[in-house]
């Protein structure tokens, strides 16, 4: 009797291993900002954006199962490195996406390449991580501080904004971002005149205002993000900083960051993005489909969440083309192979440094009356083609490209 | 134009008074923690999610009903002082008779439930909203250009604070109180209903929160998280200027402002820190607060 229940149990497993053979199953991880900050331009929205990729994914390939997880990292780097590690060790995750904060995003990359899994990095900012913190595991897809500086500091020394006058968001984000601005406008013949280093998740920047306007510079670049650039565009208003001739330059700006300002504040301010969702009709159909998805109405999409779907998509391709996800590198190594195809950000390439290659669009906030329905927030300015709209490789400083 | 330590005296006319607009914001909201302090003895830790809720219902009030910013200074503050009334009645009372730890966790466990609530219900990014049409604009004082609406914040506060002070200290209403505090079974000897009267303070006292909230709307980024941001330097003021103490809470309140005007001027990066510096050597000298009695 034993002997039979023991050639049965051997039978069982034999036939499951056969089954798993021609099955792959994967496991996605959408680590993000649920509850802060940072909710709204990634959060539920991410999570969303990754079940569909999940879903169109699977419909091409039948053989190949893909399970979506999430969690909130809550902005905190140990947090966040705790539930990678989870995931990684014992739930069997193979790829984590998302992760906005840079310094949450740098500790993830870590993770990921001790452990041989990937690191997609749709929300992270800093261009550290596809510059000297590069490694085998980690792409950086939707855009980051260089690029930021760069689009936005070029086009607006070019429009005869030459004289700049900085309100940095006092840390390591706000100092790199300024430090890339400044090295643009001055590259470019303009001038930085003075700047101010402002404390994180300062509520008054009236103060700090009035020595921008002081200044005389021509235009006041926001080297801080969320809450911190609502107010001091909000207040800039107020204290009649563009009708006394000075504009502002959003250094980093998300969609719905123009939806807390309402466009009869926001309006004229100009900022780079790599993907908007009123761009095309690919771009339409795909924010119907997500907005059905994410069941909140009245939210729209970031690109950061646009971020999470071409990323993911891109991935499990990869994936499917190598039969397996157990080899991170190789995945990532896969993943820069393969060109690049979604309806979001079209046809690119991913870098050898892991610096994912698309184009990115300078944007001009409308004015209220020309807004024609909910979400319709920005006139295109310009194009910045993708071969100049990121930091060439060889200035980056990772040590996958120089050795 | 002169120049004192380097900055143009202009400047710093125009610091002062901006730290003194600031200062109206820390003084309305101290204001609200040291009635409640003083009259109920509750730390009120969900003073900053009242402060918010206040800013939330004038987004809802101008978004459903189509009513402005004069309307919504009325009855937002109406509104949420009477969820203020219910929580007092149905939670604070209770706790009156314990420890203030009791009063302080859980007022800040509703906070954490209010702006959780607030985040799962209108994300996290902030809403919109304008300053209204009659304040909008400004003035060119020479030395600055003075917004309006910063204008009648100042007036606003301070006229809501003096009215404040001379109702409790010099009125019959707030010789009632005063003495309900000090003695309530003997105060209800004389026929007067002490309960009631503390649960219209704790009322009052989340209705200055929310106005403080109205004001801050078209100025300040309305989201879940303001006023967690701003209630840890509003209890440092409130501390400074001695726990309990009305007129403490007000001038401590635009003396703060004003000082933190200055600091960001001369060391903007020092800015945050500098209120609890202060805290930090006046508890050392003075352990009741500037205006404090002590126990």
């Amino acid at each position: 009797m034993k002997r039979a229940v023991g050639l049965a149990a051997l039978a069982v497993a034999l036939s499951y291993n056969i089954a798993s053979a021609q099955q792959i199953s994967v496991k996605v991880g959408v680590l993000t900002d649920m509850s802060s900050l940072y909710a709204d331009d990634t959060g539920p929205g991410s999570v969303a954006a990754a079940r569909l990729a999940a879903q169109d994914f699977m419909k091409d390939h039948a053989n190949v199962k893909v399970e979506i997880v999430s969690a909130d990292h809550q902005n905190k780097a140990d947090v966040g490195s705790q539930v990678a590690n989870q995931w990684y060790d014992v739930d069997k995750v193979d790829m984590i996406v998302d992760v906005p904060n840079s310094g949450v995003a740098l500790a993830i990359s870590q993770i990921a390449a001790q452990k041989n899994k990937v690191f997609v990095g749709s929300g992270p900012a800093s261009s550290d991580l596809t510059g000297p913190k590069c490694n085998a595991n980690n792409v950086q897809w939707t855009y980051d501080t260089w690029m930021l500086a760069n689009g936005t500091g070029k086009a607006i020394v070019k429009n005869g904004g030459d004289t700049w006058f900085f309100l940095t968001a006092d840390y390591a984000f706000g100092h790199a971002l300024e430090r890339d601005t400044a090295a643009v406008v001055e590259a470019n013949g303009g001038k930085v005149l003075g700047k101010v280093r402002v404390p994180l998740n300062t509520n008054d920047f009236s103060s700090f205002l009035l020595q921008a306007q002081a200044s005389k510079a021509k235009v006041i670049g926001l080297a801080n993000a969320g809450g911190d650039t609502i107010n001091s565009i909000k207040q800039g208003a107020e204290f009649g900083i563009v009708k006394g001739g000075q504009s502002f330059a959003g250094l980093l700006i998300f969609a719905p960051d123009i939806g807390a300002l309402g466009l009869q504040t926001a309006q004229g301010l100009m900022f780079t993005e790599t993907w908007y969702w009123d761009r095309t009709d690919a771009d339409r159909a795909w924010t119907k489909r997500w907005d059905k998805e994410r069941n909140a109405p009245g939210k729209i999409p970031s690109m950061n969440m646009a971020g999470v779907y071409a990323g993911t998509l891109h991935y499990l391709k990869a994936v499917a083309a190598l039969k397996s996800a157990a080899d991170g590198k190789a995945v990532v190594a896969e993943m820069k192979k393969l060109p690049t195809d979604d309806p979001l950000f079209g046809k690119g390439t991913i870098r050898a440094d892991g610096r994912k290659i698309h184009p990115a669009y300078l944007f001009q906030v409308k004015k209220p009356e020309e807004s024609k329905h909910p979400g319709d927030y920005y006139n295109l300015k310009a194009t910045i083609p993708a071969a100049e709209a990121f930091r060439p490789l060889k200035d980056g400083g990772c040590p996958l490209v120089n050795g | 134009m002169f120049e004192i330590f380097g900055i143009p005296s202009g400047a710093l006319f125009g610091q002062l008074l901006i730290g003194l607009i600031n200062g109206s914001f820390y003084a309305l909201l101290s204001l609200g923690l040291a009635v409640i302090f003083g009259m109920l003895n509750i730390i009120n830790f969900s003073h900053g999610a009242q402060y918010m809720m206040g800013a939330f219902a004038a987004y809802l009030m101008l978004k459903y009903s189509g009513l402005g910013y004069w309307p919504a200074l009325i009855i937002a503050p109406l509104v949420v002082g009477l969820t203020g009334v219910i929580v007092e009645r149905v939670f604070l009372q209770w706790l009156y008779k314990l420890d203030h730890l009791y009063g302080l966790l859980l007022t800040f466990g509703l906070a954490l439930i209010i702006e959780g609530v607030a985040r799962n219900q209108l994300g996290s990014a902030g809403l919109p909203y304008v300053v209204p049409d009659a304040l909008r604009g400004g003035q060119n004082l020479g030395f600055m250009f003075l917004p309006n609406y910063r204008a009648w914040v100042i007036f606003a506060s301070l006229a809501v604070c003096i009215s404040t002070w001379f109702v409790i200290e010099r009125t019959r209403l707030g010789a009632y109180l005063r003495a309900a505090t000090e003695n309530p079974t003997l105060v209800r000897a004389f026929g007067i209903n002490v309960p009631v009267m503390i649960t219209l303070t704790y009322g009052f006292g989340v209705a200055l929160a929310a106005f403080a909230g109205v004001m801050a709307a078209p100025i300040y980024n309305v989201s879940p998280q303001m006023g967690s941001e701003l209630i840890i330097v509003v209890f440092a003021v409130v501390v400074i200027g001695g726990m309990g103490s009305i007129l403490g809470a007000i001038i401590t309140g635009f003396g703060l402002g004003i000082i933190e005007g200055l600091t960001k001027v001369f060391f903007p990066e020092a800015s945050n820190t500098v209120i609890f510096v202060i805290m930090a050597i006046v508890l050392l000298v003075r352990p009741a607060g500037l205006f404090g009695r002590r126990a």
